[in-house]
């Protein structure tokens, strides 16, 4: 008997649970709002069938428990009731991965006008590089890392000099633009996770992964790490600041490119030779 | 048809073969130390990996103190908070759940629910346990090396699980976890040759498959599974094992260690999750699958009627069994692998969700005009169906690929994973000790105890794991010892700190249920042969606990199905298998 009461309230108290919990998602800050509408979607179907479950087994313990003289019917299967539940649940099922798959479609597939973006993650800070004034980014390598080239880029490359290079200060993106995050990590998995963007992706030493979105509105925005990377996981903390085109035009003006790092490089090597130091 | 109840003289069990009669034993070393009666190893295995469990216990118990009060207790650093959290999920993965659904029920329920005396192999059945238990100790020591256990997290990723950021990476820590889980496979695979040898080729005449109880059926199929993807965990086992002793890249590309350059290159980080999931997603089945089996017979039972559906039934967990084995990239939707392999196993995973909805269904309607006894065993049948539900259900949104995208690696998937693979389980688990312990010991768990028990741990578990899932939708990570960000509410410090207080509660009802274990031994009410009058053949033994060799002089002859309950027209509300029926007149039993 209590157990009936108990699992009615155990329906009831998850619905209200839910309804009015303060615990929710942040607000979105990007383009990926059908991923918002597909969870929702979830939690209404799944909450059905969790209700429907839950309460007929209220009912049934309530109304068939062991009382004098009861006596169970002798009934092994019933081969129409199961085939309609199965094709039942298949519905329901193909009705949540369908609008799934179409969500997931869009988000494998990059946009032709997305901007390149690289963040570069290292046990535990985050770096980023935009493709400067030539849209591209310049080539890499991990093996290239020193201590005058902390992000590994090519000085061969053509397109590497231009690249504006961020070392563990905030990235600032315009919004309404589609940007393609391109990540590289020099030494364990990370993942690039920004709550508010929805979209994130691991980062992979020996590979480069990526995903895309389009900031839909201005803010500040933390970044986390979300693929445990030693002691340093849960502090591994950026910033990605999201401005109009004139702020953030105003604020690239400001930054470093590659051929910057390398000149003040060289020229730092060549003031250790003149004191009489290696270069 | 259903094979039930036939006119008299007609399911006369096959012909007749020799009897095997398992090895005697001489001594006491032989008889209780070494002892390769299925029995005995099932509790030597039981009482081990309860063992190790109450130390994940402990270890859950330290990562909710930390979450919940978060500054407050300085013993619990970062290294030591990653280096609770993945021992606690190993132990109870492995060392726990597959070894007590496995080498705990399996070793017992096995033989005797099929009608064989013993084992096929009792020789490598009794190894079994000695190599499990060679596995906990090397496990047991890691916690003492120098650096500590590994901190990796229970999935174990390279690079840094073998690299000096992680705890126990570059000590001996992730050494002794990989030779540890190496001891397990091979331990598990002599004891999983038993139990699939055993039900393919040693039940008793007239226990034709179809036969079977659920029971049988779940721990078959998943052992089957277990032979077929541990090898897949020994192997990714083995090369990090070379990865970080003998300097090979099978997992290691070019990298650095901390800023310093390491001599690696070549291997991918990502082929390890590939064999890992091989491995882990059909687990989490084969722990699932046996609880499933488990779960049919009780509510069987005390509900006084057939399992509805039973062909359905064993289909379902067969189909199962074998999807599960195409699902395994579900865990690696955000890894960076090939993102139009997302489109394959997001499309397998909700396809899995179908034949385990029937399952559901198919208890469910079992209940539907009953006899419902409202047992021990049932109340903690019917808490399995309530957080199985729940647990799998949000499986749902992760499967869905890109629904998965913001919430893999919060709290939602510790949530989720936790409801389904950690309270329903056990859940059966309990069940499952309150239903057999009359068998096994020839007295009743005490029911006032057993009651307390179970409403603390029902209703416990699911206010720490509901709630959690919403920890995870408001975006805080998972393997985080404190959030501290902006779009996190300050509320969720409360709900943290009440989670632990629910898990703590929790904790302390299973003192009692040990405590109950131990009382009931001398002082439990005697229960006799078949204290819930069931129908399977465990419960048909001439002794009760069941002597070596079990039925006595002659094994069993089994005439039906294991669910004839309530069968109309029948003097009982149930027919044991072994029952040959009114008016059998046929040479049945010898």
């Amino acid at each position: 008997m209590v157990i009936a009461v108990v699992l009615v309230l155990v329906v009831v108290g998850s619905v209200l649970f839910h309804l009015f919990s303060p615990w929710w998602w942040t607000p979105i800050a990007s383009n990926w709002g059908y991923i918002d509408a597909t969870i929702i979607a979830t939690f209404w179907i799944t909450g059905a069938a969790f209700a429907a479950v839950v309460l007929f087994i209220a009912y049934c313990v309530y109304r068939f428990r062991h009382v004098e003289g009861r006596k169970a019917i002798f009934d092994p299967e019933n081969r129409r009731l199961e085939l309609w539940l199965t094709v039942v649940t298949g519905v329901g099922v193909a009705a949540l991965l369908a609008p799934g798959l179409v969500v997931w479609k869009q988000f494998v597939t990059v946009p032709d006008d997305a901007t390149e973006v690289e963040v570069f993650a290292q046990q535990w800070s985050w770096n980023f590089r935009l493709p400067g004034a030539d849209g591209r980014l310049g080539s890499s390598a991990a093996a290239r890392i020193s201590a005058e080239n902390p992000l590994g880029l090519n000085p061969n490359d053509r397109f590497a000099p231009d690249d504006v290079i961020m070392q563990g200060t905030e990235l600032f993106l315009p919004v309404g633009k589609p940007v393609k995050m391109v990540l590289r990590s020099v030494d364990v998995l990370h993942n690039f996770y920004v709550p508010e963007f929805r979209a994130k992706m691991d980062m992979v030493p020996g590979m480069v992964t990526y995903y895309w979105f389009t900031p839909t509105r201005t803010g500040e925005f933390e970044v986390l790490c979300a693929e445990l990377c030693g002691v340093g996981h849960a502090f591994m903390r950026g910033g990605v600041r999201v401005v109009t085109q004139a702020e953030y035009d105003a604020w690239l003006l400001e930054q470093q490119t590659y051929a910057d790092f390398a000149a003040a490089a060289a020229a730092a090597a060549s003031a250790r030779v003149a004191l009489g130091n290696a270069p | 048809m259903v094979d039930s109840v036939h006119p008299p003289g007609t399911g006369i069990p096959p012909a007749e073969v020799a009897d095997y009669v398992p090895p005697h034993a001489h001594g006491w070393w032989a008889r209780y130390v070494f002892s390769q009666d299925a029995k005995y190893i099932a509790i030597q295995y039981s009482l081990t990996a309860t063992g190790i469990g109450l130390v994940a216990l402990v270890l859950s118990w330290l990562t909710r103190l930390q979450l919940g009060f978060p500054g407050t207790f300085d013993f619990i650093t970062t290294e030591a908070y990653f280096q609770f959290i993945t021992m606690h999920g190993m132990i109870m993965v492995v060392y726990l759940l597959t070894a007590l659904f496995l080498g705990g029920f399996g070793n017992y329920l096995i033989p005797l629910m099929v009608g064989a005396r013993d084992m096929v192999f009792p020789f490598v059945n009794m190894l079994s346990y000695w190599v499990y238990l060679l596995a906990v100790i090397v496990l047991v020591v890691s916690f003492f090396a120098p650096g500590g256990p590994t901190g990796a997290g229970w999935t174990l990723y390279p690079p840094q699980a073998i690299l000096s950021g992680t705890p126990g990476g570059q000590s001996a820590g992730i050494i002794l976890m990989l030779v540890s889980l190496i001891l397990f496979i091979i331990g598990f695979t002599m004891g999983g040759l038993n139990y699939v040898v055993t039900v393919l080729q040693g039940r008793a005449r007239g226990m034709t498959l179809m036969r079977m109880p659920l029971t049988v059926w779940g721990i078959f199929t998943a052992t089957v599974m277990a032979l077929l993807a541990f090898p897949a965990l020994f192997v990714a086992a083995v090369m990090m094992l070379f990865d970080r002793a003998l300097g090979t890249s099978f997992f290691m590309p070019t990298l650095y260690d901390l800023g310093e350059r390491l001599s690696y290159g070549g291997g991918s980080p990502i082929a390890f999750q590939h064999l890992f999931w091989f491995f882990g997603h059909p687990e989490v089945y084969i722990v699932a699958l046996p609880a499933f089996g488990i779960v049919s017979d009780l509510v069987a039972t005390h509900a006084r009627k057939n399992i509805f559906g039973y062909r359905m039934m064993v289909w379902a967990i067969v189909i199962i069994g074998a999807l599960s084995f195409v699902v395994w990239a579900h865990h690696m939707y955000v890894s960076g692998m090939n993102p139009y392999f997302g489109f394959f196993f997001a499309t397998t995973t909700l396809i899995i969700a179908v034949p385990t909805a029937i399952k559901v269904y198919n208890w469910v309607l079992t209940l539907w005009r009953g006899d419902i006894h409202l047992t021990l065993p049932m109340l903690f049948a019917l808490g399995f169906i309530v957080t199985f539900v729940n647990g799998g259900l949000s499986g749902l949104f992760l499967g869905n690929v890109v629904v998965d995208v913001p919430l893999s690696d919060t709290m939602f998937v510790v949530a989720h994973f936790h409801m389904v693979m950690g309270v329903a389980p056990i859940m059966v688990i309990f069940g499952a000790i309150y239903h057999w312990y009359p068998k096994v010991t020839g007295r009743m768990l005490d029911e006032a105890m057993g009651k307390l028990h179970f409403w603390v741990t029902f209703v416990g578990a699911y206010l720490i794991f509901f709630p959690m899932h919403y920890v995870g939708l408001a975006g805080v990570p998972r393997r985080y010892p404190e959030i501290d960000a902006a779009f996190v509410p300050d509320s969720i410090g409360a709900l943290n700190a009440f989670i632990s207080l629910a898990a703590f509660a929790v904790g302390a009802a299973q003192m009692l249920f040990l405590f109950n274990l131990g009382w009931s031994l001398r002082r439990g009410r005697p229960s006799g042969g078949n204290p819930w009058r069931a129908t399977t053949l465990e419960w048909q033994t001439p002794k009760t606990p069941p002597e070596h060799g079990n039925w006595g002089k002659d094994p069993p002859l089994v005439y039906r199905w294991a669910y004839d309950y309530s069968v109309p027209g029948a003097p009982q509300d149930f027919i044991a298998q072994n029952d040959p029926g009114p008016g059998a007149a046929h040479g049945g039993a010898a």
